[in-house]
């Protein structure tokens, strides 16, 4: 489903500030794989969700979904074939906008806007009813603007918008990580839900190493813009955190792992 | 100043002139509405724009075209303009407010070159039909009032279909739209050369209305943009509140232009110097945006909080 092949990107290239933070990466996902990703900060992880998205075009490589070379494409173009949420609960919903309008926006997603209805009857009864399930009681607040929602309700809502036109590949960008524990396991839940029931291939950037063995079916540590970690299957579901730590401190050369990795 | 000199009929048989031309700058401030309140772009390039519109609209007028054509034409080159600044912009990469001075500062070479080369062009209502003029003020009240209401409507459906939905997304988060698969330069590029367009089409009222195209005419029309803006939003939203949907704040626009230059009217039957008009417009601009700002600081307040703590 999705094909990364040698993928580098430097940012601030021939500057003081040079950065390199992928070097390389290689990865292919299988249709239905959810794999989540760790690693220590400017491992890499969300710059590879970035790179697939196409907020920047990459250095070198090539980004290739269900067969189609997407490296060319800008950002806006990719995003008929992604779902994405954010970090940040701000980032993935328009504020001034209503529950619905989000809602009608996200399921253009890859269609051509014209001047019809940006929001038909249909589409309301269709949304009260999605809305429903999450039990946020959002069912009946559809006009109300976005930008009265709490974090959790924006993430959920972002949610469903991400999967509401079924994307080829699901980028979530810690996106529980602006969330109290509670909603956090809350949103958690809803994504387990929402990629089972799509069978949707999907990425989960983590910072929280329990989530990260606990959930999909695949497992990838990052470290300085390189995957050094990839396990799948029955050997994943056997990992423990003690496991992962170990690893990190392997590939930092005995350093211990910065200190969200420890308390997590 | 002695107040009892003046002749409060006077100020009365201003007032309908005074509402036709505050009708012409609401329907011009509606294309400011839409740039800085929907796609949040401060756009400065309607000054030259404006002036486009009178301008074309004019020459065309005096050559033999109808009214009517002369002011869709208007709106074309108004049109025109606005892709200029949405192409500086977005191809080029320059900030707002500066790709829109770029743009008002270019129109003021071409506008004189529409104009012949002359500061200012005259076209006379006894000469040519016009839509609008001073000369029959309840007939500019009649065609200003049934324009902007159709702008108004059409501009109400616009902003509910899905480009136009695009575009207030673009406007309120650019990072979702993009998410979402909206190529926000174009909707960006799409938006400013309507605005522009509109404003373009009210230049060429104006100037039908006072019956010259002037290359000045244009000069502080964002000024008087936002303030009808924002004495229409403060206005709707006190009369309104929460029920004051979409349409309502188009509407509330154009009666923010019509308020503006009803007190315009009375400053000047008050004997105030014209010259002062600008200097008095910015005073009414900065007030209208200082007081919703400071009344939500003064609920707000450190020192009012320190108050409390004492207590």
């Amino acid at each position: 489903m999705l094909e990364l092949h040698n993928i580098h990107k430097t940012f601030n290239k021939g500057t003081i500030n040079e950065k390199p933070a992928l070097c390389g990466v290689n990865l292919h996902l299988n249709p239905g794989d959810f794999v989540t990703i760790i690693g220590g900060n400017g491992a890499g992880k969300s710059t590879t969700l970035n790179a697939i998205a196409g907020v920047w075009p990459v250095d070198e490589g090539s980004i290739v979904i269900d067969g189609e070379t997407i490296t060319g494409y800008p950002e806006y173009k990719r995003a008929r074939l992604l779902g994405r949420v954010f970090q940040d609960p701000m980032t993935g919903t328009a504020a001034t906008m209503e529950i619905g309008e989000n809602l009608a926006l996200a399921a253009r997603r890859g269609q051509k806007r014209g001047l019809r209805w940006g929001i038909t009857k249909k589409e309301r009864e269709r949304y009260y009813e999605m809305l429903k399930v999450l039990d946020l009681g959002l069912e009946d607040r559809m006009t109300s603007k976005v930008g009265l929602l709490s974090g959790g309700q924006r993430q959920a809502l972002t949610l469903l918008m991400a999967s509401l036109q079924k994307p080829k590949l699901l980028l979530l960008d810690e996106h529980t990580a602006a969330l109290d524990p509670k909603t956090a396991a809350k949103v958690l839940d809803l994504t387990n839900n929402i990629v089972t029931e799509n069978n949707l291939t999907t990425m989960m950037v983590t910072h929280n190493m329990k989530d990260a063995i606990r959930m999909g079916n695949r497992l990838i540590m990052m470290h300085e813009g390189r995957i050094i970690y990839d396990v799948a299957g029955e050997e994943k579901k056997k990992l423990h955190v003690s496991d992962l730590l170990e690893k990190f401190e392997q590939a930092s050369g005995g350093e211990f792992a910065n200190d969200r990795m420890m308390l997590s | 100043m002695n107040l009892l000199a003046l002749d409060p009929m006077r100020l009365f048989s201003a007032l309908p002139g005074n509402i036709a031309q505050g009708i012409i700058w609401g329907i011009m401030a509606i294309g400011v509405y839409m740039t800085f309140r929907l796609l949040r772009f401060s756009d400065l390039s309607v000054d030259g724009s404006f002036a486009t519109g009178g301008a074309v609209a004019v020459m065309l007028i005096v050559s033999g075209v109808p009214a009517p054509l002369a002011m869709l034409a208007a709106f074309g080159a108004g049109l025109l303009a606005g892709l200029v600044t949405g192409i500086l912009h977005t191809v080029f990469g320059i900030p707002d407010i500066l790709a829109g001075i770029l743009t008002q500062i270019a129109l003021y070479s071409i506008n004189l070159r529409i104009m012949g080369g002359k500061a200012n062009q005259p076209v006379s209502v006894d000469k040519y039909s016009l839509a609008v003029s001073l000369r029959n003020i309840p007939k500019a009240l009649a065609v200003g009032a049934v324009l902007a209401v159709v702008l108004i409507v059409v501009l109400y459906w616009f902003f509910g279909t899905e480009k136009g939905s695009s575009i207030r997304a673009t406007g309120c988060n650019p990072a979702m739209s993009m998410a979402q698969g909206i190529n926000i330069n174009s909707t960006k590029v799409l938006t400013l050369a309507l605005s522009n367009g509109l404003v373009g089409f009210a230049g060429a009222l104006l100037a039908q209305y006072q019956g010259f195209a002037d290359v000045n005419m244009g000069r502080g029309a964002i000024v008087i943009g936002l303030a009808a803006v924002i004495i229409g939003e403060v206005i709707g939203e006190a009369l309104a509140g929460k029920h004051l949907n979409f349409f309502g704040r188009l509407l509330f626009v154009v009666v923010g232009g019509i308020i503006y230059y009803i007190v315009v009217g009375v400053v000047l039957w008050m004997k105030m110097p014209s010259n002062d008009l600008k200097l008095f417009t910015a005073i009414i601009v900065a007030v209208f945006l200082a007081v919703p700002y400071l009344r939500a600081k003064s609920q707000n307040s450190y020192a009012k909080a320190a108050k409390k703590g004492v207590k």
